[in-house]
């Protein structure tokens, strides 16, 4: 690579063009007969449910899949991509939704290492010049000489754009890029990209599922469903409504079901003071402490990575309580199994497969986990009969519209949507008291998201009180009654959601507090 | 569009005959997949013995006679197959909660000595039901405290439960020497480091009309009563989740410490039992010959049966007869006594390699699986 060729100014982006692109796997569809067009200088938004076939898009244009027909064009240039190298070569660089870079390492070591070219004794001194300037071609701003360890989240997704630009990648793949970002940190980076592409400096192919990030910063729109582009256009002639639309199909969403006032407030769940580390025995929350009545959604938002998950473990048992007692009923509390059936103890949480189910057991199996040791499937103490144990499961696939080929199924082999359910049919179809929830709707599809966000407003109206954690701000503008936020291991904020908007969240989010 | 497989209502509801269909066709792939790794292993040893000049023809030949061609040879490999059985439930339970346990021959040892031990003092005025009793009592609990350390050790202080009982292996086999060649060595016998015999009155008899003694039919007695317990059980069951997946087991507030203790126990308790048999019904005392590697072919024998204690049965019996032919072997193709070690050897890592297929291969799964 050549710094060289870094012209400030020059109008350098290039736009890439997929033509007829398809791919099969096996007896799967995933891409079909996609035509899109990058022009260059433009900021491209891919919008598609999971599953839609954005990733199998691009990792077609980044040569790590190969298309099974159609072809691929740089600047009107028919091209081969058989690997990620050749894509490198072509100029076109991506940005994954975790980061890839060095923790150990400054931001600076990192760049340098990142090129192909890396020589074996680095001249420092010539290095650090060629950086700044560099980096006076951008206007990402990034400490050079800190651990990236020690940078915040949103400066380590602005160095890896930094890296890209600085392996003179001119068209930028970006899979999500704000997910792990406050609104602030998203907002200010996507502001910088999208300035970048008005110069004519870069172009932006951008994976999102965020209308609002689509109608703020993309010029350009295409949608996938089920392999197919649905629609395409310019963002400014599309309302978000269209958009939606286009995604999901003519799929019915379920309704919202209405939130009914909760008249009396009753004390049902309280955290006292919960301390607990993590898995390096650093601490990870620190004095916790919540009250939650019978009928309120309590959510906690936050940037991923501030406790939250570990809130979530150790209160299903998963993590051990340094310090701090739970209560429900006033009442003390501990996550095992007796004092969950009694209290009525229920939760779910994201990835199911690793959290709360278990992957290779059936379908039936895994729906019976809260009750395979209660009759009818434990006719006596300490038996178990699987005849029952199907016949409920039966009752629960259709109850809860779980799609299995059988009872008998692996849970492994359904669908992300369909995993879910059959987990929320085992939680929620007894009487439930109190729900712990985590980051629900993670990965799934809206028809599948607006039902299980359906059942917890439900849950919620039959009078349990649920503590709903997530790293989706919007779930929490829309399910919750009382908001909290979580910092580096601490409740820095809390409010009633009547009394408090998105950007005061955000804020508290980003540790201003 | 129309046909959105995500609508609520689509339901795939299947019948009774499809659901019995797909569970057979699930477990075709634990027939298929061992039978093909015993082929591939038994290609693979016959590449061997080719590269040393010897014809395979004659080998499993031989080994077909020594194993299981006449009923002098049936009887031989029935009474290795009775340890075997036992030393791999060793494995087997513990493997349903992820816990892969490989010290077997230690708690064999130990339970062997534990049992001849205790028997020192009953020998002369004990009836035979009540000394063979105490025996196999003391046998089961020195072999289950014996690995349900193990088992602890991993619960509480995160020890891997392989490295600890393989090395609690070498501890068992010291404690057996420093004993036999110590305290309590019987002066009588001046070859063989042993303890006091138990005297012909008081050994385990043969099931009648063979040379078998009655640990093989306890053994597949056992094989099916665990096979309820792991199966039937909601002990079995919450182990399988905790076996499965540590975190949802928790996740259920399931007891995953006691559940990991209480199956290391059982296993140990099985291995312990093997050591009883070698001691009341083969050996009469305990010495250096209770070593004999049974523990570590048990470990084969349960990953061959994929861990399930019906299978264990008729897979013990196998192992059982290669290893009864090991004699006619060397005695006829001049081959070494190891060369049936060779290809319990190869069986093994073609085994482990199996286990990879798992779920792979497209023909097993059920159709519609989204």
């Amino acid at each position: 690579m050549s710094l060289a060729r870094t012209r400030p100014g020059a109008t350098r982006a290039i736009g890439v063009e997929t033509v007829g692109m398809t791919k099969i796997f096996g007896g799967l569809t995933a891409l079909d007969d996609v035509s899109i067009r990058v022009a260059s200088g433009s900021f491209h938004a891919l919008l598609g449910e999971n599953g839609a076939g954005k990733s199998t898009l691009v990792k077609c244009m980044m040569g790590f899949y190969q298309p099974t027909r159609g072809e691929m064009l740089v600047n009107d240039v028919q091209v081969d991509v058989p690997n990620p190298r050749a894509a490198t070569a072509l100029g076109i660089g991506m940005v994954y939704q975790h980061f890839t870079l060095v923790p150990s390492l400054t931001a600076a070591e990192n760049l340098v290492i990142a090129r192909v070219d890396t020589p074996a004794v680095i001249d420092w001194g010539k290095e650090r010049t060629a950086l700044n300037a560099f980096l006076e071609t951008t206007p990402f701003r990034v400490p050079l000489d800190v651990p990236v360890s020690g940078l915040s989240a949103g400066e380590k997704q602005k160095l890896e754009i930094l890296k890209q630009l600085y392996l003179d990648q001119r068209f930028l793949i970006l899979d999500e890029p704000t997910s792990v970002l406050t609104p602030d940190e998203a907002d200010e980076m996507l502001g910088l990209l999208h300035g970048m592409t008005k110069a004519g400096d870069l172009t932006i192919l951008m994976i999102t599922h965020k209308f609002r990030e689509v109608t703020a910063y993309a010029d350009d729109v295409t949608v996938l469903r089920r392999g197919r582009v649905v629609g395409s256009g310019r963002v400014e002639d599309l309302s978000i409504a269209e958009m939606s639309r286009m995604m999901i199909g003519e799929t019915d969403i379920r309704e919202s079901a209405a939130r009914t006032a909760q008249p009396e407030k009753k004390l049902k769940l309280e955290l006292a003071g919960l301390f607990a580390d993590d898995d390096e025995e650093l601490p990870a929350i620190e004095a916790i402490s919540l009250k939650i009545h019978a009928g309120e959604i309590l959510g906690i938002a936050g940037v991923s990575g501030n406790g939250q998950s570990e809130l979530i473990e150790v209160l299903s048992g998963q993590r051990l309580l340094k310090d701090g007692r739970i209560f429900i009923d006033t009442r003390p509390y501990e996550p095992e199994r007796r004092q969950m059936d009694r209290f009525k103890v229920f939760g779910f949480s994201e990835e199911p497969l690793r959290n709360v189910a278990v992957p290779r057991m059936s379908v039936a199996e895994n729906m019976a986990f809260r009750t395979f040791d209660k009759s009818p499937i434990s006719p006596f103490r300490g038996w178990l009969s699987p005849v029952p144990m199907r016949k409920k499961a039966r009752g629960l696939i259709d109850a809860y519209r779980v799609k299995t080929p059988s009872t008998e199924e692996p849970i492994e082999n359904l669908s992300g949507g369909n995993v879910q359910r059959a987990i929320l049919a085992r939680e929620l179809s007894g009487d439930v008291d109190v729900l712990i929830v985590a980051n629900p709707c993670f990965g799934l599809d809206f028809a599948s998201v607006a039902e299980i966000r359906a059942q917890i407003i439900d849950q919620r109206n039959k009078g349990a009180a649920i503590l709903l954690v997530s790293e989706d701000l919007d779930e929490i503008l829309e399910l919750a009654d009382t908001v909290a936020v979580m910092s580096e291991g601490r409740i820095t904020y809390q409010s009633p959601m009547a009394r408090t908007d998105r950007a005061t969240i955000g804020h508290a989010m980003a540790g201003h507090h | 569009m129309a046909e959105t497989t995500e609508a609520p209502g689509l339901t795939v509801q299947s019948g009774f005959l499809s659901e019995l269909f797909d569970r057979f066709r699930r477990s075709a792939e634990f027939v298929v997949i061992p039978l093909l790794a015993l082929i591939v292993s038994g290609v693979l040893f016959s590449i061997f013995l080719l590269l040393v000049g010897k014809s395979p023809a004659d080998f499993f030949a031989l080994v077909w006679r020594g194993g299981f061609g006449t009923s002098f040879s049936w009887q031989n490999t029935l009474v290795r197959s009775a340890p075997l059985i036992f030393t791999a439930l060793c494995v087997a339970i513990p493997a349903r909660l992820g816990l892969v346990i490989i010290g077997g021959e230690g708690a064999l040892v130990l339970g062997g000595f534990a049992a001849a031990t205790i028997a020192i003092p009953m020998i002369d005025w004990a009836p035979a039901y009540l000394l063979l009793g105490v025996m196999a009592i003391a046998a089961m609990m020195a072999g289950g405290i014996w690995i349900g350390i193990v088992g602890a050790l991993r619960h509480y202080r995160g020890v891997n439960e392989t490295i600890a009982s393989l090395l609690m292996f070498y501890i068992a086999v010291s404690i057996l020497n420093f004993f036999v060649e110590g305290a309590l060595r019987d002066p009588s016998d001046p070859n063989k480091p042993s303890t006091k015999p138990l005297g012909a009155d008081n050994m385990i008899g043969v099931i009648p009309g063979t040379d078998v003694h009655w640990g093989l039919l306890i053994g597949i007695l056992l094989c099916c009563a665990l096979y309820l317990l792991m199966n039937r059980t909601t002990f079995g069951f919450a182990a399988q989740i905790a076996g499965g997946n540590l975190r949802a087991a928790q996740a259920q507030g399931l007891p995953v410490g006691k559940l990991m203790v209480i199956s290391c126990a059982i296993a140990g308790a099985c291995a312990g039992l093997a050591g009883f048999f070698e001691v009341a019904a083969i050996h009469g005392k305990a010495n250096a010959s209770l070593i004999a590697g049974y523990g570590f072919t048990g470990i084969l024998v349960s990953f061959l049966a994929r861990h399930n204690p019906l299978v264990i049965v008729p897979v013990a019996i196998f192992l059982g007869g290669i290893a009864a032919s090991g004699g006619l072997v060397q005695r006829r193709m001049d081959l070494p006594d190891a060369t049936v070690l060779v290809l319990q050897g190869l069986l093994f890592l073609v085994i482990l390699v199996s286990e990879t297929f798992y779920g792979r291969l497209s023909f097993f799964r059920s159709k519609g699986a989204a």
